[in-house]
């Protein structure tokens, strides 16, 4: 099911493929994402969730189709273009991505380094005010190898949101967290799209955070999107891969006997 | 982002107007700590400000912590609900004395 643009969408994909090599794992993809809309992106393993994230930051090179982030056409392999979109993005990676070798303080103020030629003074106040937002005061001068894993999550989205960007993605947030502290995490996401409206993009398969914190859900499947609804439409879909995702049913296997006889057999030359 | 400072009575004013944003809050924070300078308690007027992010807080933040170490009052004027939005969820909007008008901030500091 595509979603009509409301004329307000912030990230529009147009049929995209990419894929690795001679791997191509995602089809066709075409979805878009609205101001302010917190939109999760699910899947099982081998949908594509995290090739689609990757194409949207610019991370890899896509095959055919196109993105456009904030209105404008997204190139990859423009550095001057790229910088200065990513100057609008914020992104969340899975483990964290500190730098082992400066503090959280140092760490969440590398994008203002990089981006901007704001005073000390003043690049002190904001990290502490995001390190404040994310409950970590006080540990600016910390070292990552001194803190749990909750704590680089958090100094991670700190670092992810100092530029106070528009479009901020996570991936898989959830990850290695126990499930207060996840939930703590799901709840800091809300507040800050609620205060700042930043469109916030999630890729995660931890299901209870997102029909928690999700307006709408974009499900994938096999590199091609199976649905894109609000909490309520995905929960009544009678797509069974929707269904079996939401029930946590393992896959059903497709078997060809025939098929399944010649790959243990077949002699490589 | 337009700024323009003059002084009212004991109040020295800085009034700002537009977007502030990392590309013009350098200029805010030089506005703000020459504006302390004039000796004179400092109000600044945001009502014409429709949007301010995190390094305009950071500026307004320092200029009141320079007002207190010179032992003048500092206060925001006119503050709109987007730049509120942003104040609360930092927290400060506690911190920062906030009022409608140029009398109910002279008044509150007497």
């Amino acid at each position: 099911m595509t979603q009509a643009t409301s004329g307000n969408a912030v990230i529009e994909v147009e049929n995209l493929v990419a894929g690795y090599g001679d791997r191509t794992v995602l089809n066709g993809i075409t979805l878009s994402v609205d101001s302010g809309e917190i939109r999760v992106i699910m899947g099982g393993s081998g949908s594509g969730k995290t090739t689609l994230l990757r194409s949207l930051l610019g991370l890899k090179e896509i095959a055919a189709g196109s993105i456009h982030l904030l209105g404008k056409k997204f190139h990859y392999g423009y550095p001057k273009h790229m910088s200065e979109v990513r100057r609008q993005m914020g992104v969340a990676f899975q483990g964290g991505a500190l730098f082992g070798s400066m503090t959280v303080g140092e760490n969440i103020r590398l994008p203002l380094r990089e981006h901007t030629r704001l005073d000390e003074n003043t690049m002190r106040i904001m990290t502490r005010i995001k390190l404040e937002l994310v409950n970590l005061a006080g540990f600016e001068d910390l070292m990552p190898s001194e803190l749990s894993g909750g704590m680089i999550k958090r100094a991670a989205l700190a670092r992810a949101i100092i530029l106070d960007p528009k479009l901020l993605f996570f991936d898989e947030p959830s990850a290695g967290l126990d499930p207060i502290t996840s939930a703590e995490l799901d709840e800091l996401i809300l507040r800050v799209r609620d205060a700042t409206k930043t469109t916030i993009v999630v890729v995660t398969h931890e299901l209870e955070s997102a029909l928690k914190i999700a307006d709408r859900i974009t499900v994938l499947g096999k590199g091609e999107v199976l649905m894109t609804g609000t909490v309520e439409e995905i929960r009544n879909s009678d797509d069974s891969r929707i269904q079996d995702m939401l029930n946590r049913r393992p896959r059903e296997e497709d078997q060809d006997p025939e098929e399944y006889l010649r790959r243990l057999t077949t002699m490589q030359h | 982002m337009e700024s323009q400072t003059h002084k009212e009575g004991s109040n020295t004013i800085l009034t700002l107007s537009g977007e502030i944003d990392f590309h013009v809050s350098p200029k805010v924070r030089e506005a703000v700590l020459a504006g302390l300078d004039e000796g004179q308690n400092l109000l600044v007027d945001l009502s014409g400000v429709s949007y301010i992010d995190s390094s305009g807080i950071a500026s307004l933040v320092e200029g009141f912590q320079h007002a207190k170490g010179k032992s003048l009052s500092f206060a925001l004027l006119g503050v709109r609900d987007g730049v509120m939005s942003v104040l609360k969820l930092t927290r400060l909007d506690k911190v920062f004395p906030m009022f409608d008008s140029v009398e109910a901030a002279t008044a509150a500091n007497k």
